[in-house]
């Protein structure tokens, strides 16, 4: 078993945290230090963390604008194709081809596939569902649902180095330091 | 927080005395027109009013949603709220032109009409000049005795900093939010609706009541984005408030194209001769491309805009889509409004601007002056520390 694996060694270095503010400057350093493989774990969303940690960015807001297109030209081109091309029929004298009659259901269609690639394009990006996490090795890790704020500096960056990167995470003084087994 | 001084607080007098100067100038202006043409003055005049009245009455239920439900975003511009809410007095004394010209803006006002035809007969015990007079003035009861309750109970808070005052203003806003909507409702078809008398639409209240709220809460965006430099506003705005605000500025340019689209709609699929004649004569000559101007510019526009988080995060430029929507609203009921009396095309009379500009350098005055008048923040609310001191969380 352990002749397969591929990294030997640890997964990377867990910073303890018991106030939201260590972790914005923790994290903030961090990335001011060029570090770019490292997440955060917090019992609620903090704003300062995305900026800190530069996660604002990604392609959720173009996947779900897309779907809202698509779905909304596709709704459209639907009704367009039933109402005047397949199934003409005439309905209070009103033209195959009635705007007014279609947006409610083209409206519907953009919110439908908007939402579905928003789900969709989320677990794609996160990668969930995820049956293991190396995070989970750290017995404290259980507290980040609860009112610890950890930093884990992952070891695939290539900044990382186990002294150095252990040095630099002591000195925004964390509770506790540990090595995440893979 | 608390530490801020009410001495620390921008000086409104010279944009107050501007404002003055613009109204007295416009209401001079106007009162030309008036002499040259008693008719066009009134329909001008109800122009700028609708504004105007919609601007003031709009900070109302901004106002007691917040007290509701709580959010940084409305601590910020809780105090201009209550400054517009002030200004309902003025408003109505501003109303009295309107009764005095109801007979050159009304068919159900003019006597020789009403004895023509049978429906405004039918109508007559509703539609008359005194009670629809007597209804505006009880509409204005509710909203005045509401702002001054809700403003007067939040500068006491900041006197005395009596934490049950929060719970009295959040008990008040409940039932409020319902008096206010029923005023507001019937006020639409008083004021608006019954310009066509033989013509009626069931969401028309809700919808002048959705383009009061959009043009209110945009109107506050313009005013925060400029007070967003000095103190103490300076030392609360971040990114992320302005963000909230125009998520919401967002969803109340979806709701108002919500409900005019579903009057739309209905009265399209139905087709019946006398609900259709009024988008018929909404889209004759000229009329027609204004309207497809208020859909691009009223909707399609803002929507895809605010979509951006960018654009929502500057407050330059959300200040710019905010100040937009606010031209785009009087349009908006310059297009409601002038086709009734200019059916044939698009017709500008510089009435139109005049009257608008003095009521609107009036009521800038009266509001500038209420906001000065008091810390711009709320001082002593429990819940602006909490929103400020955790970066809002």
């Amino acid at each position: 078993m352990s002749a397969t694996v591929a990294r030997p060694g640890i997964w990377g270095l867990m910073a303890e945290f018991d106030q939201p503010a260590d972790l914005v400057r923790a994290c903030r350093a961090a990335r001011e230090a060029g570090y770019r493989r490292m997440d955060a774990y917090t019992p609620f969303p903090i704003e300062a963390v995305f900026e800190a940690l530069g996660l604002h960015r990604n392609a959720m807001p173009a996947i779900v604008l897309g779907g809202g297109i698509l779905g909304g030209v596709g709704g459209l081109s639907l009704q367009y194709w039933a109402s005047a091309i397949a199934y003409p029929l005439n309905i209070g004298g009103k033209p195959f081809f009635s705007l007014p009659a279609f947006i409610p259901i083209t409206f519907e269609c953009a919110i439908l596939l908007a939402a579905l690639s928003c789900v969709f394009g989320m677990l794609a990006l996160n990668g969930l569902p995820m049956p293991y996490h190396p995070v989970f090795n750290v017995p404290s890790f259980a507290l980040a649902s609860r009112d610890r704020f950890f930093l884990c500096i992952e070891s695939r960056d290539p900044r990382f180095d186990r002294e150095g990167t252990r040095k630099f995470l002591e000195q925004f003084a964390p509770r506790s330091i540990s090595e995440v087994e893979p | 927080m608390t530490t801020n001084s009410p001495a620390s607080q921008p000086d409104f007098s010279r944009p107050q005395t501007l404002a003055l100067g613009v109204g007295v100038a416009g209401l001079a202006l106007s009162a030309v027109g008036w002499l040259a043409s008693p008719e066009q003055f009134f329909r001008s005049y109800l122009l700028g009013y609708l504004f105007w009245v919609g601007l003031a009455i709009g900070c109302l239920p901004l106002l007691m949603i917040q007290h509701l439900t709580g959010g940084a975003w409305g601590l910020v511009i809780r105090r201009p709220l209550e400054a517009g809410a002030r200004t309902l007095p003025l408003m109505l004394v501003l109303f009295v032109p309107l009764v005095l010209g109801a007979h050159s803006l009304y068919e159900w006002a003019r006597p020789e009409m009403v004895a023509g035809s049978e429906v405004l007969r039918h109508k007559a015990p509703y539609l008359n000049t005194t009670f629809w007079a007597v209804r505006t003035a009880v509409y204005f009861a509710v909203w005045i005795a509401l702002g001054h309750r809700l403003s007067g109970w939040s500068r006491e808070q900041d006197r005395n900093g009596d934490l049950r005052l929060s719970r009295k203003m959040q008990m008040l806003s409940g039932p409020g939010i319902v008096f206010y909507f029923l005023a507001v409702t019937f006020a639409a078809v008083d004021w608006v609706m019954s310009l066509d008398p033989h013509w009626s639409s069931t969401i028309f209240g809700p919808l002048i009541a959705a383009g009061q709220l959009l043009n209110a809460f945009a109107f506050m965006i313009v005013l925060l984005a400029l007070l967003s430099e000095t103190p103490p506003i300076s030392a609360v705005v971040r990114p992320d408030i302005f963000q909230d605000l125009g998520k919401l500025m967002l969803a109340f340019v979806m709701v108002w194209a919500y409900f005019a689209f579903s009057q739309y709609l209905i009265i399209w699929a139905g087709n019946l001769p006398e609900e259709i004649r009024w988008y018929l004569e909404h889209s004759r000559g000229g009329w027609m491309a204004l309207g497809i101007l208020i859909i691009v510019f009223h909707f399609f526009v803002p929507f895809f805009l605010l979509l951006s988080r960018d654009l929502k995060r500057s407050r330059r430029t959300l200040a710019m889509v905010a100040a937009g929507v606010v031209v785009v609203r009087f349009v908006e009921i310059f297009w409601t409004v002038t086709p009734l009396f200019h059916p044939a095309d698009v017709t500008v009379h510089w009435l139109d601007l005049a009257v608008p500009a003095g009521i609107g350098g009036l009521w800038l005055w009266a509001f500038l002056g209420q906001l000065g008048s008091q810390p711009l923040l709320p001082l002593h609310d429990p819940y602006l520390r909490e929103a400020f001191e955790h970066g809002g969380h």
